[in-house]
């Protein structure tokens, strides 16, 4: 087991061995959330606190879940509604949070970056939990989970990442966490949502998604980030749909045991059709979200780990 | 008084010379030169330099002195005594001030305020349109006559072309020189980054560097039409450079410029979100950084700026997006400037031409040169001194510089003025 990172800002400081660490703790977590009785205590006696700069149900829902199964006190701000609307900068609420000694930061943030400086000014481990344009590393981890649960491994897969990958921080986290474990990624897309600059990344960019699709074992769907977008990127939802929301006749090229996964909401009828999305052959789109509680509660764990080694001058897992 | 400044190595950008000699000032112009066992005249003052370099004083095109509005961030005086520790003798000031200097009246606070507290000359920079917003030409004329040696709306950019056309034909009347910002408008709007690998793994809002030659096509066309003297702030692709070289040809009355930092610094050196790489237009590829190396060397681009921009350290602490643009630059133009020249590009009288004799020349000013004649604003320097930037040594108001921490050669000893020392111990 190794995990050396006091935070968790990004898929791409980890190492591939980093990634396998956090999975494999994930597995644990995931037996202990199935049982009748969900809790352990290893983040008993530390504060974790979620700071949410943009909406979000699903994922703070998540991490308040995770931090509470391991026992940790979870306070959520809503920091919309918050002293920021009073004109404080961001190192300055982070400074104000810090000073009343939070073990574990969550946070999102609308600005690509904006989590990064933040963790340069407080103590405590800081979990991104969405920044901007840039990086959503648990989502990555997650979904990285459901695949090697659902194919049996993580490396050596035919990967499509579909739809608005210019908008889309789960797309750069997976594309980096995807290409660390070896498996070969596509992103499939109209041009106007799919840079072709990520070639550089070693994906293979196809704008067309029959080809895009074939004979891939992964077809992860991304939603169309509308409130990201300042002017048209698509002439319409409805040609959206038609030429790249993913319905059965699409699918069919895909192997035959492709799994389809979302990270959510979903736009049905936009990006993904209702009856893929409920296909419980297909669709792993529920065990996602199962998932996500488990890694985060991972990734939760070992920081808290290093922060106790770092305080205890130990040493890190 | 006669002042003999002895034992140097005079950098001629004139002539392309560099060569040990002496240099005679005499109230307050340059008298006479010569080459080293050339007799020099009598003089009352003789003043050792050392060996080290002699060269006309920096004349920086595009200085923003956040005086009228933003004192805090920069001052006269302070953006003085910078340029004074820089080795640049003359600052060519913005007019992107709160209010900006649209009229002969706050274009004489300008003034008078820089007599006041500068250390430098300055020669301001009045707008072209009234209060920047591209709608109505400002009084071109009395602008001119209040001192304004050029005309820009920073790094706004007019769309309304027709209100740009009649701006360009009356100052061509008047053989007023005017300065645009050539980013497409459009393309760049929102961006904080160059578009690319890099824009594309932080997740940052990008711009094409084909916005800049897009708006160059442009103003060539524009200029082409009204023949008006124009000067584009700053050139930073080199996928401008083409359109740059043909209107050249072509034999429009054309130059431009480029800031200090696109020559030294590229866009990975924004690295993780670094906010004091900020700057506008963002920073290029390598790829671009070496051909506008060579677009200097071979006089293409004709002038180095600093582009100096003071932001507050609140204005910078910021998320990538959100944060303020621009870096001061006034004190680190030599030692910065410096690199390419230790790094084989160019000899120093190339450099100097950038830095002094061209805008200078395009300004129509006398400074910026060795010659008999010229105002005695120089600069004596060791370009090979080595030190380590520590911004919190800068003299200006605001420390937003990227070369914090960075290694640098080239150190301002004497500054002079008019024929005064404004800068440095006595020699």
């Amino acid at each position: 087991m190794t995990f050396r990172q006091k935070h968790l800002l990004g898929i791409e400081p980890l190492h591939p061995v980093e990634i396998t660490t956090i999975l494999d703790l994930a597995e644990t977590y995931v037996d202990l959330n199935r049982r009748a009785v969900k809790h352990s205590d290893v983040l008993a006696g530390l504060t974790q606190i979620n700071m949410f700069f943009e909406n979000s149900t699903r994922t703070q829902a998540s991490f308040e879940l995770a931090g509470k199964r391991l026992g940790a006190d979870v306070m959520n701000m809503a920091m919309q509604a918050s002293s920021i609307k009073k004109g404080e900068t961001l190192i300055d609420t982070a400074l104000t949070l810090n000073a009343m000694n939070p073990d574990l930061l969550v946070v999102r943030h609308p600005h690509s970056g904006a989590v990064d400086l933040l963790a340069q000014k407080v103590n405590c481990a800081v979990l991104n939990a969405g920044d901007g344009k840039h990086e959503h590393p648990t989502q990555a981890l997650l979904d990285a989970l459901t695949i090697r649960r659902a194919k049996g491994r993580l490396h050596r897969l035919n990967i499509a990442i579909c739809g608005d990958v210019a908008h889309s921080r789960v797309a750069r986290s997976n594309l980096i966490l995807l290409g660390k474990m070896e498996n070969r990624v596509r992103l499939v897309g109209p041009p106007t949502l799919v840079p072709r600059q990520f070639a550089e990344f070693g994906c293979e960019i196809y704008d067309d998604m029959e080809e895009g699709l074939k004979d891939v074992d992964v077809v992860m769907m991304l939603r169309l980030q509308r409130e990201r977008m300042d002017g048209g990127f698509i002439p319409s939802e409805r040609e959206y749909y038609h030429r790249y929301g993913l319905d059965a006749e699409k699918l069919a090229f895909a192997k035959d045991d492709a799994i389809v996964m979302h990270p959510g909401p979903m736009n049905r009828g936009v990006e993904i059709d209702g009856t893929i999305a409920d296909d419980i052959n297909r669709s792993v789109i529920q065990e996602q979200v199962e998932m996500g509680v488990a890694v985060r509660m991972a990734a939760m764990d070992l920081l808290a780990r290093n922060l106790r080694a770092e305080t205890q001058e130990g040493v890190y897992v | 008084m006669r002042k003999l400044l002895e034992n140097a190595r005079l950098i001629d950008p004139e002539a392309g010379t560099d060569s040990p000699g002496w240099l005679l000032i005499k109230d307050g112009v340059i008298w006479a030169t010569g080459a080293e066992g050339e007799a020099a005249p009598e003089s009352d003052r003789r003043i050792n330099c050392g060996g080290h370099c002699l060269a006309p004083g920096i004349v920086d095109i595009g200085v923003k002195i956040c005086e009228p509005g933003e004192r805090h961030k920069e001052s006269f005086k302070s953006a003085g005594q910078a340029a004074a520790a820089g080795g640049v003798t003359t600052m060519v000031t913005r007019p992107d001030t709160i209010p900006c200097i649209d009229t002969p009246e706050t274009l004489e606070f300008v003034t008078r305020r820089a007599v006041e507290d500068s250390l430098v000359h300055i020669h301001p920079m009045a707008a072209l349109t009234k209060g920047r917003d591209g709608r109505e030409m400002v009084e071109i004329g009395f602008l001119l006559d209040a001192g304004a040696v050029g005309f820009t709306d920073g790094d706004t950019v007019t769309t309304d072309t027709k209100v740009l056309t009649r701006a360009m034909t009356y100052a061509k009347s008047l053989d007023a020189l005017v300065m645009l910002h050539p980013q497409d408008p459009g393309l760049s709007k929102g961006a904080a980054v160059t578009s690319g690998k890099f824009a594309s793994l932080r997740g940052l809002p990008a711009v094409s560097p084909m916005a800049e030659r897009m708006a160059l096509d442009r103003d060539m066309a524009l200029v082409e039409m009204t023949g008006v003297k124009y000067h584009a702030d700053q050139i930073t692709t080199a996928r401008a450079l083409p359109a740059l070289e043909r209107a050249k040809i072509k034999g429009l009355d054309v130059t431009a410029g480029v800031s200090i930092h696109h020559l030294t610094l590229n866009e990975l050196d924004v690295g993780d979100y670094r906010t004091f790489f900020k700057i506008k237009p963002p920073l290029r590829s390598e790829d671009d950084r070496l051909a506008l190396v060579q677009a200097v060397a071979d006089g293409l681009i004709d002038v180095i700026c600093s582009m100096h921009t003071p932001q507050d350290e609140e204005s910078k602490r910021l998320p990538y997006e959100e944060a303020a643009s621009g870096a001061v630059g006034l004190q680190t133009l030599l030692p910065a400037a410096l690199r390419m020249v230790h790094a084989g590009a160019m000899d120093l009288p190339t450099l100097w031409r950038a830095l002094s004799l061209n805008p200078a020349k395009r300004l129509g000013l006398k400074t910026g040169r060795m010659a008999a004649g010229a105002p005695a604003d120089l600069v004596v320097f060791d370009p090979e001194a080595p030190f380590i930037l520590d911004r919190s040594k800068l003299v200006s108001k605001s420390k937003n510089t990227p070369f914090d921490g960075a290694k640098m050669q080239g150190r301002v000893i004497n500054t002079w003025v008019a024929g005064e020392r404004v800068f440095g111990d006595p020699l």
